[in-house]
């Protein structure tokens, strides 16, 4: 027979209470565990869709002159671009000291050609990397190959009567069509792009350069930072983030985030509440017992480890099937409800967050009843009978 | 071993002071059975709250083995009921939830004794009670006899110098309250000190000495054959 005898049958006799307790802290943790795993694995979604939205930094030569746009944003024109970047300005933005978050680097000679009497804008790329980087692009065909091998855009496509096999003057050199991307509204549709190196020599631009799409590796990059550097290690260029629509998701996630937050400050209050009265409850219930204990020589210490230590048992358990019922529920809510592409995950901090948050509130929320059943005079408490 | 020098104490009744004892001087040796009696209202259990440290008086010093126990921190009051007081209550008070074996454990439930030598020791006094065989069942098994029987395995597991009972065979009937009493007798025999609350005339035949109190203060202090001679019961 110990403390811990007493606190265990005892458990083991009121089991409706505990029962009631334990139901109370499950709830509270369940939706603590719920809202936060969510929120989590939206910001992961919102993660892995910043990874695949390609570039997030434009590196674009500075100019004052006419301006064409792309992807969204404003570059500077190719046929009247003053200064232009090389292929050292690449090699530069691939010394910065964040160069190990950088996962591609992607640069674009953009031209305007006239081809079947109108004027297209030819895109000069790394076709492998830009394959990489645009995993929403539907190719009609198959992957360029071979530098001569050529995509047309949605609208270019239909506009010059343009299939595979067909062949499209650029320059002084022609390239074949291999492949049509399917129409997505964006300005590729209006494109064609090309081998990078074969552009330049079709269009005596060697080592030339218009813009270059930097694709950093996660979410949780320091783009601004990177941003920094980049127009560091390239004075002469304007470099700005891509980031917008990305940035807008992520502060509604930052908004769900701070909600789950505080809808789980209240229901860690409610639950808090609940425990109180509870243990408030048992302690005058149990008037007799402590009296009991305190007349055996019981010290006002012991009776404080009994009624905590029952707290802390409860809140243990509480803590455990919140957090199991909680990650289960945000396993089946988070695709349906969230809508996220990413699968929850059972991660071990959340658990000992989940057990950890259930004692903390248990024990804090029953130290004011143990205190008081320890400050229980004994022949008060027996005479009260 | 307790004396007891002006003890007075008053409840305070919301605006009105009752007064349960009024300079109450006693002294009561080591190994002595005292039977504490007089009516309802006297003041017998306040007097048995007050020895076992429970219940400070109002006025007067209370020693007990040289000991003050309430010039004591409450803790260390604690310490004192632990070390030296056994109580049987009225009622018993056993705990529900604990088999007879687990109340009678339960006073070594803070001690940091081996739980095998604390078995043993609450087994040993159960079989001293003639409880042996029933550590399994719980309080509401058993009769009112063995229940009294248990508490006063309880109260004596710790080996306590002072068993203090509140009218231990208050609920009981004739026949189960000899045997109860009887059992008391042997612990005196053996050189417990005792001190027995009660207003039974029978009861009070077991004790060595005899307390009377009304009102708040003693009336009279009998030792067994003089109480026993007025009563014309037989000793």
């Amino acid at each position: 027979m110990g403390l811990i005898d007493i606190v265990w049958n005892n458990l083991r006799r009121r089991k409706g209470k505990v029962f009631l307790l334990v139901l109370g802290l499950t709830i509270g943790v369940t939706t603590v565990v719920a809202l936060q795993a969510i929120t989590r694995t939206m910001r992961d979604d919102v993660g892995v869709k910043l990874d695949e939205f390609g570039a997030n930094i434009l590196v674009v030569p500075q100019s004052n002159s006419l301006s064409l746009s792309y992807g969204g944003m404003t570059v500077s024109s190719a046929a009247y671009d003053v200064g232009e970047l090389t292929s050292l300005d690449m090699e530069r933005i691939q010394t910065i000291p964040n160069a190990a978050n950088i996962s591609t680097i992607a640069p674009i000679l953009l031209s305007a050609v006239q081809v079947k009497g109108q004027y297209v804008l030819v895109a000069g790329v790394d076709l492998e990397a830009e394959l990489r980087m645009k995993k929403w692009w539907q190719l009609d065909g198959r992957a360029p190959q071979a530098d001569g091998e050529a995509l047309a855009g949605a609208r270019v496509a239909e506009l010059l009567g343009l299939s595979v096999g067909s062949q499209v003057p650029v320059g002084n050199r022609t390239f074949e069509i291999v492949a049509t991307l399917a129409e997505n509204g964006m300005q590729d549709d209006d494109m064609l792009f090309v081998d990078l190196n074969a552009a330049q020599n079709a269009l005596n631009r060697f080592g030339t350069i218009s813009l270059v799409e930097v694709s950093a590796l996660c979410n949780a990059c320091p783009i601004e930072e990177m941003i920094r550097q980049i127009q560091e290690a390239v004075p002469q260029a304007r470099v700005t983030g891509l980031r917008q629509a990305v940035a807008l998701r992520m502060e509604t996630v930052d908004q769900l985030t701070r909600f789950a937050w505080a809808l789980s400050a209240v229901v860690l209050v409610i639950g808090g509440l609940v425990v109180l009265t509870t243990m408030l409850g048992a302690v005058a219930e149990r008037k007799q017992e402590i009296g009991i204990f305190r007349a055996m020589g019981f010290r006002r210490t012991h009776i404080m480890r009994v009624i905590l230590a029952e707290a802390a048992l409860v809140s243990l358990v509480g803590g455990l099937l919140g957090w199991l019922i909680g990650m289960v529920a945000a396993t089946l809510l988070a695709s349906r409800v969230a809508q996220t592409s990413v699968a929850v995950q059972w991660n071990p901090w959340l658990l000992l967050g989940a057990v950890g948050t259930a004692l903390f509130l248990g024990v804090l929320s029953s130290l004011y009843p143990a205190v008081r059943a320890a400050q229980l005079d004994p022949n008060t408490a027996l005479q009260a009978l | 071993m307790i004396e007891l020098s002006g003890v007075s104490k008053v409840y305070q009744t919301g605006d009105v002071p009752v007064q349960a004892l009024g300079e109450v001087n006693l002294a009561i040796a080591e190994g002595e059975f005292v039977a504490l009696m007089g009516p309802s209202g006297s003041g017998k259990s306040t007097l048995l709250s007050i020895v076992g440290a429970m219940n400070p008086p109002t006025a007067g010093a209370v020693v007990v083995d040289n000991i003050r126990p309430y010039d004591l921190p409450t803790e260390r009051q604690a310490d004192f009921r632990y070390e030296y007081v056994g109580f049987i209550f009225q009622q018993y008070h056993l705990v529900p939830y604990l088999t007879v074996l687990g109340n009678v454990m339960l006073p070594m439930a803070i001690d940091p004794r081996p739980r095998s030598e604390k078995r043993r020791a609450a087994c040993e006094m159960l079989e001293r009670v003639g409880l042996g065989g029933k550590e399994k069942r719980l309080p509401s098994q058993l009769s009112g006899g063995e229940k009294a029987r248990v508490a006063i395995a309880r109260a004596l597991v710790n080996q306590p110098p002072l068993l203090l009972a509140d009218e231990p065979t208050g609920n009981l009937d004739s026949v189960t309250s000899e045997r109860v009493l009887e059992l008391l007798k042997e612990l005196d025999q053996a050189g417990q000190t005792i001190v027995m609350v009660t207003h039974n005339l029978e009861a009070a035949r077991y004790a060595g000495r005899v307390v009377r109190l009304r009102d708040g203060r003693v009336e009279g202090d009998s030792l067994e054959p003089a109480i026993c001679r007025t009563m014309g019961v037989a000793g």
